[in-house]
């Protein structure tokens, strides 16, 4: 594998969103550093996140861009794929930005740090999706998750975010450890670090079937289903996100998660054989939504009874991966990525309200707090109380969050597809178990507030802005689901 | 478009945009006269569906189709998910769309009258409209992706008004029997709709088409897939019937609900599980059908036989009428499981007759219980002294429920064991005596239920009582009284109708 030349023609145009994410990063501490003013340094990022989405766009209509190629394996490829997953990435960033507005004003955290963690955060998520071979993916990943462990520590005083950041780190060093390890157990027994060569070399019958080979495809899933949080790999989740800072809680289960998920998806559909990742995956895909849902029909905390509803979502989305290993042909293939990927978009989308709901609906800088907190919310402040309910049922799947509901069907529609009609039913269960819990808590909304009273919160104006928008484009795919499964198809 | 389709699209459009303007109307009564207003031009809408329909058989004879809708609206919506926009109306569906409209208009009607409990009328209103669409739209849906769709969009609304406006006031015991009742509801019914996803997923994966006109009679789907989706769509539809044993959902849910609610649950929202099984469970997967034929057949007549002998040992107004329901709609059922034309026709003539009886034993229930504050049996007793009018109505009502002949309940539950008879075999046979004595039972709790609560010397509850009725009461009693007549005396309103659908549906059964 040796190339004729050692200087690569480098297109830089491909790299322009990465550019400008990580120009994002850079000049918000400058910004923080010259101006010293708050709302500058917040506009800078806000600006940066705008414009990486923007570029996403742009350079993802053109035609694909390859670039880092030895002979005909590239490093970065920029698609629509790619453009798609870093669009997601800024703008589930801008809104993290927006849900931050309380935090950064409360004055407990250093406005300047915050903004900067959040953009390199967004770079990684931006070459996440362009990633061509496995340790850009997997330095892609540690990008995105990397800034995380110390904003999830930025709670300053509390004990709770301190053990939250120092759980989350062990846990996910030793997660990109076992990844690494099958990567290179992988290059050991195949000589190819590249998604698509790994794939071809794989399907290759001239490759011996060493059982190093599954256990480095194994290593791989296991490590990047750490990220995802998936069971078994996914005690942190609650921890880590009840002890962060609300907004943050809000990143690491949208565009952290989403990073997992595109990260395995690479692996999945470009390198690895699904008859070894499509039995591991159903499995983990059904304990994952099983254990997420019943565990979280027992939580009294918000951001608890959120983070294992999230695990669980981390199953549906899992779900038609698994059903791969039965399903010989390409197009059922490619229906189960798109359908995994059409899952994501809703999830993001509704779990970003929810999280917006939350943080309106609680005192600026303040924790998720219990869930009885959060009684006759919806009476006091009916708009932002309808929006989290909204989003709620949207998880919970059903009209009239019709955004849930097609992301179920989706999903079921995929799976029936792909012959794994077992796999179809368990998320019908699961569907009727979620239920339960996020019917408890919309229900709790409305619940004559009783003799607790309330802590006057005024929401914020960009808190409510983001709720706002959020749950607009929720109605609006809700209605016109063919806009999500389009993009996730394409 | 055609006028026709222009009609269908008013039907779902006039309730969804009633319920939108009935929640942005902040005063409270102009916003529940725009609701009332909203059902009155649905139920002209639904009434004026079979004008101008499309008579003319031959123009159809070549494709043969056994749905053959008199106005479709086809339009795309989600490609990517098998779903289009498409409705129809037809002989079978028909008599349940104009019996929704109808109902749904008498409660907002009431609505406007009376507000149950602590409640928001406004919101009340807004909410039955929302229940009108999702039930609107699962009759008429000809896309079993679009069915599916509204079938649950029926859920939540509903859900809300059993915890919202059920229970008695403010007593916090009640409102936890309100809150439970309803979250039983929502996760029973929500069961059952999750298997129906997944049954219409197993048909539209296997033929590639989610098109219930294409899709009728099984044509393309092999004997095991059929089997599998008729299994899942018959359990769906089971819940929402409901079938024993899967019934327990229903008697709590009505106790606990407001009596408006009550009366949608019961007179058309049991439907749903009823036109499903015969629309989608029975024209999709028609060899799956015939295969679970005598376990269906076993179960309706075990509804029958238990809920009878259940409500004979009821001592709560609400519940006794609630668990009649489960008898009745075991009737239906038979008469579906039989397979024949006869028994098809007698479960849709059944459906709507016990759409209308029992929707007025849940109005008359829900009036004894406002006014005396109790709905136990022990507790009522002498209306008959107090309240004349009130007391005939019931008895009424009770008579028609019972199957009277000359009443609407007749018809059904009478054809439904003429069909199991004429099925034949020693098992139908049995099956057709038992719903038979089944039917005797019936007549057995209703006339006690008489005898406690319009007989007697007056209890302290009822003494209070004076003989008038409201207005408000009158205006949504009368219609049913009298399409409880219309529809005994001359049930060719709903088997005319229904006629030449049914005989296409039973054409192309194995």
């Amino acid at each position: 594998m040796s190339g004729p030349s050692l200087v690569q023609s480098v297109d830089h145009v491909a790299l322009l969103p990465a550019y400008v994410a990580a120009g994002t990063a850079v000049l918000v501490l400058l910004v923080d550093l010259l101006l010293v003013r708050a709302s500058a340094t917040v506009a800078t990022a806000v600006a940066g996140a705008v414009i990486t989405a923007v570029a996403a766009a742009a350079v993802g209509s053109g035609a694909d861009r390859r670039t880092f190629c030895v002979g005909t394996d590239c490093s970065y490829v920029f698609g629509d794929w790619s453009a798609l997953v870093a669009a997601l990435v800024a703008l589930l960033v801008l809104g993290v930005l927006a849900l931050s507005g309380p935090l950064l004003r409360a004055g407990n955290t250093p406005v300047g740090e915050y903004c900067f963690l959040l953009a390199c955060s967004m770079t990684g998520g931006v070459v996440l999706g362009a990633a061509g071979d496995l340790i850009t993916l997997i330095v892609a990943v540690e990008v995105l998750t990397l800034p995380l462990y110390v904003l999830v520590g930025l709670r300053r005083g509390s004990l709770a975010s301190a053990e939250a950041a120092v759980t989350f780190f062990v846990v996910s060093v030793v997660a990109t450890t076992l990844t690494l390890l099958g990567a290179a157990l992988l290059y050991a027994a195949t000589g190819g670090l590249h998604l698509e060569r790994l794939g071809t070399l794989l399907a290759d019958e001239a490759v011996p079937d060493l059982p190093l080979t599954t256990v480095a495809v194994i290593l791989v899933v296991a490590g990047l289903a750490f990220k995802v949080a998936a069971v078994p790999f996914h005690a942190w989740a609650p921890a880590t996100y009840d002890g962060a800072p609300l907004p943050v809680a809000a990143y690491l289960s949208t565009a952290s998660k989403l990073g997992g998920v595109i990260a395995l998806l690479a692996v999945v559909s470009q390198a690895l054989p699904p008859e070894v990742t499509g039995p591991v995956l159903a499995l983990v895909a059904a304990l994952t939504m099983t254990v997420g849902n019943l565990v979280a029909l027992r939580q009294r905390r918000t951001v608890r009874l959120l983070a294992w509803s999230s695990v669980a979502q981390a199953g549906y989305i899992l779900a038609p991966l698994g059903a791969l290993a039965l399903s010989g042909d390409a197009a059922a293939r490619s229906t189960a990525y798109a359908a995994t990927v059409a899952y994501a978009v809703f999830f993001v989308l509704l779990e970003l309200a929810a999280f917006a709901g939350v943080v309106a609906l609680r005192p600026a800088g303040a924790d998720g707090g219990d869930l009885d907190d959060l009684r006759g919310a919806a009476r006091r402040h009916r708009w932002v109380g309808a929006g989290l309910a909204f989003a709620l049922i949207g998880l919970a799947g059903l009209p009239p969050g019709l955004a849930g509901l097609f992301a179920k069907v989706t999903v079921v529609r995929s799976l029936l597809g792909g012959g794994a009609g077992w796999l179809a039913l368990v998320v019908a269960v699961n569907a009727v178990i979620g239920l339960a819990y996020y019917l408890r808590a919309a229900a709790l909304l409305y619940a004559p507030a009783g003799e607790v009273t309330a802590v006057g919160v005024r929401p914020a104006r960009a808190v409510a802005a983001a709720l706002a928008v959020t749950t607009v484009l929720a109605v609006i795919v809700g209605f016109a689901p063919q806009i999500v499964l389009d993009l996730a198809g394409g | 478009m055609t006028s026709g389709g222009f009609l269908l699209l008013a039907v779902l459009a006039v309730p969804a945009f009633g319920a939108l303007a009935v929640a942005a109307i902040p005063r409270d009564r102009a916003a529940r006269l725009v609701g009332v207003i909203a059902a009155t031009l649905t139920l002209v809408a639904a009434v004026a569906l079979p004008v101008g329909r499309n008579q003319g058989w031959t123009a159809y004879a070549a494709t043969a189709a056994a749905v053959r809708p008199w106005h479709a609206v086809d339009l795309p919506w989600a490609p990517g998910l098998e779903l289009r926009f498409h409705l129809g109306v037809d002989g079978i569906s028909w008599p349940l769309v104009a019996l929704t409209a109808l109902l749904t208009l008498l409660c907002c009607v009431y609505t406007l009258w009376r507000v149950p409990g602590r409640g928001d009328g406004r919101a009340l209103v807004a909410l039955l409209l929302v229940v009108e669409v999702g039930i609107l739209g699962t009759f008429l849906a000809l896309d079993l992706v679009l069915f599916f769709l509204f079938f649950e969009v029926v859920l939540l609304p509903m859900y809300a008004i059993i915890v919202g406006w059920g229970g008695d006031g403010a007593d916090p015991a009640s409102r936890d029997a309100g809150r439970r009742a309803g979250r039983k509801f929502a996760l029973y019914t929500l069961s059952g709709s999750v298997l129906l996803l997944v049954g219409v997923y197993v048909v539209v994966a296997a033929a590639g088409t989610a098109d219930i006109v294409a899709l009728t009679g099984g044509t393309e789907l092999s004997r095991t897939t059929q089997l599998a989706a008729f299994s899942l769509l018959a359990l769906a539809f089971a819940v929402k019937s409901p079938l024993w044993p899967l019934h327990s959902w229903l008697p709590d849910a009505h106790t606990q609900a407001p009596t408006v609610g009550s009366v949608l649950l019961a007179g058309v929202l049991l439907k749903m599980g009823t036109y499903g099984l015969i629309r989608v469970a029975v024209g999709v997967a028609p060899e799956g059908a015939r295969w679970a034929a005598p376990a269906l057949g076993v179960l309706a007549v075990a509804a029958i036989l238990i809920g009878s002998l259940v409500c004979l040992a009821q001592t709560e107004l609400k519940r006794l009428i609630a668990y009649s329901s489960v008898g009745h709609m075991g009737f239906v059922l038979l008469g579906v499981a039989t397979l024949t034309a006869t028994g098809i026709q007698a479960a849709l003539v059944g459906n709507v007759a016990h759409g209308i009886i029992t929707a007025l034993l849940f109005f008359l229930a829900g009036a004894i219980k406002d006014r005396t504050h109790t709905g136990a049996l022990s507790e009522l007793s002498g209306l008959r002294e107090t309240a004349p009018r009130l007391s005939g109505l019931l008895a009424f009502a009770a008579v028609a429920s019972l199957g009277l002949p000359g009443l609407a309940g007749f018809w059904g539950e009478a054809f439904a064991v003429v069909a199991a008879v004429e099925s034949g075999g020693a098992l139908w046979t049995t099956l057709a005596v038992s719903a038979a004595i089944g039917g005797a039972l019936t007549a057995a709790y209703l006339l006690r239920l008489l005898r406690r609560v319009t007989h007697g010397e007056p209890t302290p509850a009822v003494a209070v009582l004076g003989p008038g009725l409201a207005t408000a009461e009158l205006a949504a009693w009368t219609p049913l009284v009298l399409l409880t007549l219309a529809v005994g005396l001359a049930p060719t309103l709903v088997l005319g109708i229904a006629e030449a659908p049914v005989e296409a549906l039973v054409g192309v059964l194995p």
